[in-house]
């Protein structure tokens, strides 16, 4: 198994799982607020585009639904590539 | 369609509300159950809409339907959800708590839609799910067992399609027994741990689903077009430019009627009355002033009707995306572009859409700069203005000056917004960086029952408000002007022995060092009302020889022969600035709770309209010499 690392490491079309949001505790607010968008763990998601100039924000499909957000919220995210966990 | 108020019933009619997840057609479902019987209105205090409705049920018995706004959870981020909260915990200042909740679900999203639907469940008050797209889902291929669904869940389970009409007399049967049964409600249950729910939704979901049909991937091919970093914001400027010339070219006959039909109710008047104030008030006063600005209601109505399209398609979410980077530059974020593109069409309504931005410094700085994006009452000052000063001429071939001076227009308050914006972000509005979370919702056909609702609603809010303060104002503005009557002898225009004239000659020396007369110093005043009033001002002004027909054409020529070309650029640069109408200032009071910061947003912008026109009008000078 790989080290969990960030979103915002993903390129256009990978796909992953998510291991844990804001497992610190850094952000409880905008943690909350991934939750109700849909981020949790075991939760698979494919990174869908970049915005242009610079590739902020990001569009993601979390579970079936798809949720854009800038990177520094996705750097909360820890996730691990798809094919090491099984799907949800 | 009526928006009367219904006749007051003996007893209050019995509440039902409607409450979900953004994007779960919530507002569909509102419009199918209710159609026509709606009123609009604003919970007094805050400025967050009321839109409630009458649903008839089968017994007779009319319930009032509630549609309350969008939100993920019971815990607020916007001045919007938190009305959401306060009605159904019973805590809303102005709002009976709900007898009954109808949560409304999207089919395709069940795992995240059933979490709060859980998080309702908590407050114990009786429910009923609309499981609405349920076309959609079948679609798909998902099926989902409903009935194991409303076994879990202890409640009725519905399938609706909300536009097309289906599952609605299902949903009415499902909530009538609920209303018997009495609220065993608990004031304010404890937070929910949103984790928990989530997985529970999640487990639920899982079991319900019969079958898992395809992603939707045509929405998702879609996106592959309009997120592109190339093609994405080419098609967004071209959708843009599409916008902008439906709303110049389409409106331009519809225009031409109400105008025409202003002129015609004034000659009714002139002819019917005799002379003397009555006639002056209705005619020039009333008819005058409302008139001037009721012309712009189909220009109004077909930019909103392109705003509704392109939110109702979920095309909006992907321009806000597209458009993030560039806000962030200058401290907003992505969310501000929807009320912005509003504000082109009139900064009232665009002022009234930050209400979904969720952090306060963010949405205040939205605010303060809406009025920066041209509104489609600066169009007739700018139109004048071009059409008397600048040639008629080909530019390289394929553009036309005018043309291009009046993009250019455009571009200066666009570009001026951003300055301020990033000014105002690293000043007076100065708080934590703005981060940017939207659902991008699944692309869908705009429901033409929706669109025609919502674009009744945005003519009505309109007229009320030419009705009112419009009306109110102009009415002052015609008194200020007509009074009083100029000496016997006089040879001047009567315009300046009023008390209107008598301010614009006290304001003429503060605006002289920008090159304007006194004739445009007096013009100001009323263009503080709308500011389109300004050119029917100089057209009272210099349209001395008595022609009441159609001030446009003879002041083209009149304006050539007073003012200079730096003159009239400049006028032009204070347009681009130029400090808001009133009905602006009114609605920005409204929305920030006091008069601190329309005070402030009528200085900055009077600053930088002094400025602008300052800076033009010594530069052209300077150039021309």
């Amino acid at each position: 198994m790989t080290t969990p690392y960030a979103i915002n490491s993903m390129q256009r079309g990978d796909t992953a799982i998510i291991i844990a949001v804001d497992p610190e505790g850094r952000d409880p607010v905008s943690a909350r607020r991934l939750h109700e968008m849909g981020f949790d763990e075991g939760v698979d998601i494919e990174l869908l585009h970049r915005a242009p100039l610079g590739g902020d924000p990001l569009a993601l499909r979390v579970g079936n639904m798809t949720v854009a957000l800038r990177q520094a919220l996705a750097a909360l995210v820890e996730v691990t590539p798809a094919t090491d966990a099984p799907a949800a | 369609m009526s928006l009367l108020t219904a006749p007051v019933a003996a007893t209050r009619p019995r509440l039902v509300a409607l409450v979900g997840n953004p994007n779960a057609g919530k507002t569909s479902l509102f419009n199918a159950l209710t159609g026509s019987r709606q009123k609009v209105g604003n919970y007094p205090g805050v400025t967050v809409e009321r839109k409630a409705g009458r649903l008839l049920l089968a017994s007779g018995e009319a319930v009032e339907l509630l549609d309350l706004p969008g939100t993920y959870s019971l815990t607020p981020r916007s001045p919007d959800e938190e009305v959401t909260r306060d009605v159904v915990l019973g805590t809303a200042a102005h709002e009976s708590r709900p007898d009954v909740i109808v949560a409304v679900v999207d089919t395709t999203n069940l795992r995240n839609h059933l979490r709060f639907v859980l998080e309702l469940r908590r407050l114990g008050l009786p429910m009923v799910v609309a499981l609405n797209m349920a076309d959609l889902a079948e679609r798909d291929g998902t099926r989902i067992d409903t009935s194991e669904l409303s076994v879990i869940l202890g409640m009725p389970v519905i399938p609706t399609v909300a536009v097309r009409r289906r599952g609605l007399t299902e949903l009415a049967a499902a909530v009538a027994p609920l209303l018997e049964l009495g609220t065993t409600a608990h004031a304010a249950p404890p937070a929910a741990d949103i984790t928990l729910l989530q997985r529970e939704a999640r487990t639920i979901a899982h079991a319900v689903t019969i079958e898992t049909g395809g992603a939707k991937r045509w929405s998702q091919r879609l996106d592959a077009l309009t997120l592109h970093p190339v093609a994405g914001p080419f098609l967004l400027a071209a959708l843009l430019f599409l916008m902008f010339q439906g709303v110049f070219s389409l409106a331009e006959a519809p225009m031409q009627a109400l105008a025409g039909g202003v002129v015609w109710l004034q000659d009714q008047v002139n002819t019917l009355l005799p002379a003397g104030w009555l006639r002056s008030l209705l005619s020039d006063g009333v008819l005058g002033g409302v008139g001037a600005v009721v012309v712009f209601l189909p220009q109004i109505l077909i930019l909103f009707l392109f705003i509704l399209l392109l939110e109702q398609s979920g095309y909006m979410v992907r321009a806000a995306f597209l458009m993030d980077r560039l806000m962030a530059r200058v401290g907003l974020n992505g969310r501000a572009f929807i009320p912005l593109i509003s504000s082109f069409a009139c900064a009232i309504p665009g002022i009234m859409a930050t209400r979904t931005i969720d952090a306060p410094k963010d949405r205040l700085t939205t605010i303060l700069i809406a009025p920066l994006m041209t509104c489609s009452a600066r169009l007739p000052v700018y139109a004048i203005i071009i059409a008397a000063f600048i040639p008629d001429l080909r530019v390289a071939g394929i553009f036309n000056l005018q043309g291009l001076v009046l993009f250019a227009l455009y571009a200066f308050g666009v570009g001026g917004a951003l300055l301020a914006a990033w000014v105002l972000r690293r000043t007076v509005t100065k708080g934590p960086t703005p981060t940017f979370l939207m659902e991008m919702p699944k692309y869908q056909w705009p429901a033409p029952r929706d669109i025609f609702i919502g674009l009744w609603q945005r003519a009505w809010a309109f007229l009320a408000r030419a009705g009112t303060i419009i009306l109110a104002s102009t009415v002052v503005l015609w008194a200020l002007a007509s009074w009083p009557n100029p000496p016997a002898g006089a040879t001047r225009p009567a315009l300046e022995y009023s008390i209107a004239g008598k301010i614009g000659a006290a304001l003429e020396p503060v605006f002289r060092p920008i090159g304007f007369n006194k004739e445009i110093a007096l013009a100001l005043v009323p263009g503080m009302a709308a500011r389109e009033v300004a050119i029917s001002a100089l057209g009272t002004v210099y349209a001395l020889q008595g022609t009441d027909e159609d001030h446009a054409e003879p002041l083209v020529g009149a304006l050539r022969a007073a003012w200079s070309l730096p003159t009239a650029l400049a006028f032009l640069a204070w347009y681009v600035f130029a400090p808001q109408c009133i009905s602006t200032l009114a609605v920005t009071r409204r929305e920030t709770n006091g008069w601190k910061w329309p005070a402030f947003m009528f200085g900055y912008l009077f600053a930088m309209a002094y400025a602008g026109a300052g800076i033009t009008y010594w530069l052209a000078r300077w150039l021309l010499a």
